[in-house]
């Protein structure tokens, strides 16, 4: 179990670009956490953080307790898997199979336990038919999901999903939605970006949104996505998911979920 | 307009067809959106219009790629660039790297065109405005956002002022406003009579900007027709295609043993991204 800490984290990039602006954030163990937001409003800068990839230029990282600033990025990955959101900066083998296994054989994983994390992380993703592909015959798809499944081998207390849906079409999407279930399920904590409202209506218990580095609201999703908060999410470039608006238009109340939608309905 | 004729591709090593005879016509001043599962041959159909496959990453292409009345299969890369610019789904592996601000990225088609100075600069100008992003003229393009390069590029392709713009999920990495934008700057550019190809797995961002769609399935193109024509069908969804918000909703309450009109209970508020009519 690992909990993450950002306390007072501001950071700026080389060009003089302010991208985080006096962040605190508790991650507790355990907690699924979309982090949304405009482009730009620093939502990678803040995930990378979180496995040291960037390091604040004031303020702090904890990791359960500890300053993160004494570990390694190799350290801190024992404990954090992070997962790009283009898959072409990500992969670089010449098979899915050596690609998975990576991440694990970097972490001193024994080589007999090798084979079946790579098998389980290719079977969580539907890419058990792919073992042993050139990761460039897969679709644009496909190699998305392989990004996804070498951040699972690792096995990390946290995972950092960056954009997990982008090009996924809807059974893809559904796929990583149970994916996240799952990972909840046996207490794993999941960070993810996502543009995708619907996607993270239906599968967080917490949403973080960004704006120009600060974060603006914070909490579950019928909070964030509530008509109160609609002036505040459209202020910072983002429309609330469809069943929000359409719960509203039909005065529901929150809304945030289609399952809510119908429950509303149903008990009407 | 762009036209497809019975055209079948194989990847370089490959050992099978992943498009089969397939035809389409793309028509000049219409946006032509393509869906379908992922794998379905999307992409490679937007490789093939923008010319890249099989001029750029090898394969074997059968059939014919028409512009207007010309047959242009056989046409070099850089004949076919000055018609046709096409953006792929990575945006910082389109940028050009020798650009270190983002006007002179915007300004690196146009410049390669061999145009005067002034009406490279004007494109640049224009294009960076019609998608919003004057106010990072002066930002070294690989340290912006994912989707802040997505728009950068897609504004370096209008600059070339193409006849056919071909777009493969370039709304994919944007916010609500960044897409709308994007969309906004599609349709305007088709208003001026652009034939545009967009492939797009954001149904909703796809409904809100084509004229038609084509469902890809397979490697061959399974339905085509209008917007809602392509989506209200049952056998789309069953396909992995993501379906739009109200009929997303629709069959939910259907599933749970509900009436799927209590939706219509009260008037609508326009949608955020509305089909066009």
């Amino acid at each position: 179990m690992t909990e993450l800490r950002l306390e007072g984290v501001s950071y700026d990039y080389p060009d003089g670009t302010v991208a985080l602006v006096d962040v605190d954030l508790l991650l507790p163990a355990g907690q699924t956490l979309a982090l949304i937001g405009a482009n730009g409003s620093g939502k990678s800068t803040l995930a990378r953080h979180l496995d040291g990839l960037l390091r604040p230029s004031r303020g702090r990282v904890r990791i359960d307790g500890e300053d993160a600033a004494a570990r390694s990025v190799a350290q801190l990955a024992h404990h954090v898997g992070l997962c790009f959101q283009h898959p072409e900066r990500q992969i670089f083998n010449h098979d899915t199979f050596e690609e998975v296994a990576y991440g694990p054989r970097r972490l001193g994983v024994a080589d007999e336990q090798i084979g079946a994390r790579v098998r389980a992380a290719l079977e969580a993703v539907d890419l058990a038919g792919a073992i042993g592909s050139h990761p460039d015959d897969l679709g644009d798809a496909a190699r998305k999901l392989l990004s996804i499944a070498s951040v699972l081998a690792m096995e990390t207390p946290v995972l950092v999903l960056d954009e997990p849906t982008i090009g996924l079409d809807a059974r893809g999407v559904a796929l990583i939605e149970r994916l996240i279930g799952d990972l909840h399920a046996v207490g794993r904590t999941v960070v993810a970006i996502s543009h995708d409202l619907r996607f993270v209506a239906e599968t967080f218990e917490r949403v973080v949104l960004l704006d120009a580095g600060q974060i603006i609201l914070d909490g579950g999703p019928a909070e964030v996505f509530a008509e109160a908060a609609w002036p505040r999410l459209r202020t910072a470039g983002l429309e609330p998911p469809a069943a929000a608006l359409i719960g509203a238009r039909l005065g529901l109340g929150s809304t945030p979920t289609e399952e809510s939608v119908v429950e509303a309905l149903r008990s009407r | 307009m762009l036209t497809f004729r019975d055209v079948s591709y194989r990847y370089a090593g490959a050992s099978r067809d992943c498009l089969h005879a397939v035809s389409l016509d793309v028509p000049a001043g219409r946006v032509t959106g393509l869906v379908g599962p992922s794998g379905a041959g999307k992409s490679t159909l937007c490789l093939i219009a923008g010319g890249l496959a099989p001029r750029v990453i090898g394969g074997r292409l059968i059939g014919e790629m028409r512009l207007d009345d010309e047959d242009v299969s056989g046409w070099p890369m850089h004949r076919l660039a000055e018609h046709v610019t096409s953006g792929l789904q990575d945006p910082a592996g389109q940028l050009s790297l020798v650009a270190d601000t983002v006007f002179d990225e915007v300004a690196f088609g146009p410049a390669n065109l061999g145009l005067r100075r002034d009406e490279i600069l004007e494109r640049a100008s224009t294009a960076m405005r019609q998608v919003g992003i004057e106010s990072l003229a002066g930002r070294d393009p690989r340290l912006l956002s994912g989707g802040q390069q997505q728009l950068v590029i897609l504004a370096g392709l209008m600059a070339m002022r193409p006849r056919v713009l071909v777009l493969d999920e370039p709304v994919a990495h944007l916010d609500a406003r960044g897409t709308r934008e994007v969309l906004d700057a599609v349709a305007a550019l088709s208003g001026t009579g652009t034939a545009v190809l967009m492939a797009e797995q954001r149904t909703s961002a796809l409904a809100s900007v084509a004229d038609s769609l084509a469902l890809v399935a397979g490697g061959n193109i399974v339905a085509q027709g209008s917007v809602a024509e392509v989506l209200d069908d049952a056998a789309t969804v069953a396909l992995g295609v993501e379906p739009l918000p109200e009929q997303r909703l629709r069959m939910r309450l259907r599933a749970a043993g509900l009436d799927p009109a209590l939706l219509d209970a009260a008037p609508q508020d326009p949608a955020p991204l509305e089909p066009r009519a």
